[in-house]
Parts: structure tokens; sequence; C-alpha cells
């Protein structure tokens, strides 16, 4: 892989127009002291622009531009590490999570193909109740309107499929079987 | 002994073998399994991307469908990634009276409540606390002396809820391991991440974390995992790991319980061998 180039640190000051869903975020993570344990954890942090530690300052300065423009939160694979050593006891793999909710809320462009893999993923599971892999892959395909990704993926579906593991699945319309469910969910989502 | 089972859609599709070893395996220890009736998705990695309450109440759905049957006391997840969000309901709900009556108020729309008190089990945990080592070794009728293990946690059985093993250096699986007759693989990647989440969205970077990964098990027959993101993950990028490392990598990477199954003599269809993508002729050798 090629090496990744750091960009430069942000300029200090504190901004003053932060929005509510970062603030909330700002006061899970208000005690960290910059100790560097959650990035020296982390098994992405070689892949990450900024390390998990700088991550958190960009959080508590406020930049928002550069925190939804980096790709740190997304690139967390929840394993944990962090939450589990961090010296302040933060839930931070958690804030990950729920910035990587803001981020799919505001359809932040960075994060366009997780977002979009995680919508055609629930879209899934919404129809059916359960997720038929193929059929949402199919979905996710599609939806990246890119032809070559899915050829990075041949190889292996061949090789399920060959074992019987998956079929080919046709994106089914109808009787939404959670609908219900996921619609009351969204409504006390957006009341909170 | 009884247990709720919660298979999860993994083990439909591609972890049947797990589902298919994790059966028989119990069956075999005179342990009942009762499978969660309509149970549905636990919103895998998806749902906690896209909203706290949805991320809650999918899982939920299932500990509700558990309580209304009122079978068993626990249940029985074999997934680790459905065992975390399951199990992130019974500690969430059981301090938060609030958050639980919220996700009652979505469970409305099914008919469903949850009350609480059921508690939720990684598949690990009830085969190293409540399974002896002991009678598992009673139970082995091919002893798999020959071979060396290397045992892989991943990381959500483990961490954050340290429920039944250390998590940074667990060692619930070796005395298991062990019964088979197997020796251990020693190496410090057992409760590492493989990256399986980016395998869609970020392959490079999970292709790295797999590589080190297969590094450290050099040496040994097989990788045994809990957990069928890990497995799959293990198993069917080695090819693209190899080219990665420029070494080749390739290694069978089993499920604990078909492990454990082969030791007990069942046979390789009994446990879904011939579902694994790679399987060696010297791991095939050595039974
Ligand atoms: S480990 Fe905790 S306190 Fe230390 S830098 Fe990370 S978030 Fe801050
Ligand atoms: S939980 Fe996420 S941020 Fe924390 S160490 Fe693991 S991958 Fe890194």
């Amino acid at each position: 892989m090629d090496q990744i180039q750091h960009p430069e640190p942000p300029e200090k000051g504190v901004s003053t127009t932060v929005p509510a869903p970062l603030r909330a975020i700002q006061e899970r993570v208000y005690a960290c002291i910059q100790c560097g344990t959650c990035t020296g954890s982390c098994p992405n942090a070689f892949a990450m622009d900024y390390t998990p530690r700088a991550m958190w300052r960009l959080v508590l300065m406020g930049e928002k531009e550069t925190l939804f423009n980096s790709r740190t939160f997304l690139l967390c694979s929840a394993c944990y590490y962090c939450t589990l050593r961090c010296p302040r006891g933060l839930p931070l793999t958690e804030t990950m999570e729920e910035l990587k909710q803001i981020a799919a809320r505001e359809n932040h462009p960075v994060h366009k193909k997780s977002v979009l893999f995680y919508r055609n993923f629930l879209e899934s599971v919404r129809r059916h109740g359960r997720v038929r892999e193929m059929e949402f892959m199919t979905l996710y395909f599609l939806s990246l309107k890119n032809p070559f990704t899915p050829l990075q993926f041949t190889p292996l579906g061949l090789r399920l499929m060959g074992k019987g593991k998956v079929g080919i699945q046709v994106p089914s319309k109808g009787q939404r079987r959670l609908e219900a469910l996921f619609r009351k969910a969204e409504e006390l989502e957006e009341q909170e | 002994m009884k247990y709720y089972y919660y298979p999860g859609c993994s083990l439909e599709g591609t972890a049947k073998e797990y589902d298919i070893s994790t059966r028989a395996f119990m069956s075999a220890m005179e342990i009942e399994l009762v499978e969660l009736e309509d149970w549905t998705c636990c919103g895998a990695s998806a749902a906690p991307a896209t909203g706290n309450l949805l991320s809650l109440a999918l899982p939920a759905r299932n500990i509700a469908l558990a309580e209304k049957t009122n079978a068993a006391k626990e249940i029985l997840v074999p997934c680790s990634a459905c065992y975390l969000n399951l199990k992130q309901v019974e500690k969430k709900t059981g301090k938060d009276t609030e958050l639980l009556s919220k996700i009652n108020t979505i469970l409305e729309e099914e008919h469903l409540h949850v009350t609480g008190g059921l508690r939720v089990r990684h598949l690990l945990d009830v085969l190293s606390k409540d399974i002896d080592a002991a009678a598992v070794s009673q139970r082995v009728q091919r002893s798999l002396n020959d071979m060396t293990i290397a045992p892989y946690y991943g990381c959500q059985c483990l961490r954050p809820y340290i429920e039944f093993d250390d998590p940074e250096t667990p060692r619930s699986m070796e005395p298991l391991i062990e019964a088979t007759g197997a020796k251990i693989h020693a190496w410090s990647k057992g409760s590492k991440c493989c990256g399986a989440s980016h395998m869609n969205t970020q392959m490079d970077v999970g292709i790295e974390l797999v590589a080190s990964i297969l590094k450290a098990a050099k040496g040994a027959d097989a990788i045994v995992t809990v957990c069928p993101m890990c497995q799959v993950n293990l198993d069917a990028y080695q090819k693209k790991a190899s080219r990665f490392a420029k070494e080749d990598l390739d290694i069978t990477v089993l499920y604990l319980p078909q492990l454990l199954g082969l030791a007990f003599g069942l046979t390789e269809k009994e446990i879904g061998l011939n579902y694994n993508l790679a399987v060696s002729d010297g791991f095939r050798k050595k039974l």
C-alpha cells in the first residue's frame, strides 16, 4: 500500500459554531488527556489520515469540516481495543459509531461508499427480516454505479456459489417484513 | 442443559458450516438448542452505523421472542457480531429504563415486549464455562495429537464486555483444543482485529490485517475461530493476502465446533467441512 500523507495539523482555536450532534460527541470525550493510548492500540491507525488521538482533538476543537473529511472514523473496525484501554474510560468505539451515524445522515461525500453499503444491507433486512447476502450485494453494486467494483468480488462470489452458500437473488419488492419496526425506530430517532 | 439458539444471518449463508457443526457438537454433548422461531437480523455493523435506536431494536426483537417462548434462561449466539448486538440490549436496558421503554415502543409494532432477565451468551462462553474440557476429552474418538492449532478469538466476543475471558490475552479455547490431543500454536494475534468489516468498502486495509494474522499463524496446521466474519475473512482472502505479503499464506481455517466434532469422530459432512473454502491436503492427511 502507498504511504499515506498526513495532512498539516489543524489551526488552534475554538470554533463557536459547533452544531448540536457534534456537541453531544464533544461531551463524551471531554475528559480526553491526549495520551495516545487509543492510537497505540488501533489496528487501523496505519491507514488513517488522522490518528484516533488526533481525531479526538479535532472533535474537541470543533473542527467539523476537517473531521468529516477525514477517513478516521470510517476506518474504525469496532475492535474495542481503545475503549478497553483508554485511561479515562471513554466510550470511544461507540462514539466512532455515532460519528458514522452523523456522516450517514448528512451525506458526507467521503463516506458515500460505506453509507450505501449499510443502507442497502438494512434495505434487505427491512424487506425480508433477514439479510439476503446476494440480494444486498447486488443492490449495493447497483447503487455504487461503478461497473468495476463488482469485478473485485466476482472470484469470491463464484467460489461461494460453487459451495452452495449463496445463490443468485433478484432484488424483490413486495411486502416489507420489518417496515413498521424500522419506521417507528426512525420516527423516535428523529425526536432525539 | 438447554439454551435458546440464535444462529443469525451468516450462519444461513456464508457460514453454513458453523451452524451445522455447532448443532452437531451440541447434540453429541446432549445439550438441547431451541432455535428462536421467526428470528430476524440483529442489524450487524450496519444498524450501529445508521441509528442508535434501530441498532438496539433489531436485536431486542429477538430477545423479546425468547422471552415470549419461555423455554430457557439463556440465549446462545455463535456469531460474535450478533452476540455483541444482543448483549448491548441486555446490558444497556438493564440500567436504563427510559431506553427500555423506547425500545418497547418500537417493538409494539411487532406485538413484542422486552422485560429483561435473559442472559445472552457467546458460544465460546458456553463451551468454555458450561462444558468441561474433561467431558470433551472423554468423547474423543480420533485424537488430533499430530496437529498444532492457532486459536483465533477476534474482537467482539472479548470486548467491550468482559464476560468469560481476558480481553487482551484470551485463553478459553486452549483447554478445549488440548482436549482433542492437539497442541496450541503460541502467538499473540489471537485477540487482534482481522478487519472483516473493511472488506466491502476498504479492501486494501482489510488485506493488510488479514496478511499479518496469517503470517503469524505459520507453523500451525489450522486456525480455529469462533466468528463467521473472522472465518470468512481469514479463509476467503488468502490469495490476495499472499500476493500482498509476497509469500504463501494458505492455511486451513476451521470453526471451533468443527475441530471438536472431528475429534469426536464425526464425519466431514456432519461438521460441514465441505463448505470451508481452504482445507489443505496437508491438514486432511493428518486427520
Ligand atoms: S486513550 Fe483516551 S485519553 Fe488517551 S488520547 Fe485516546 S481518548 Fe484521549
Ligand atoms: S475500536 Fe476502532 S478506533 Fe478503537 S482501536 Fe479499534 S479500530 Fe481503532
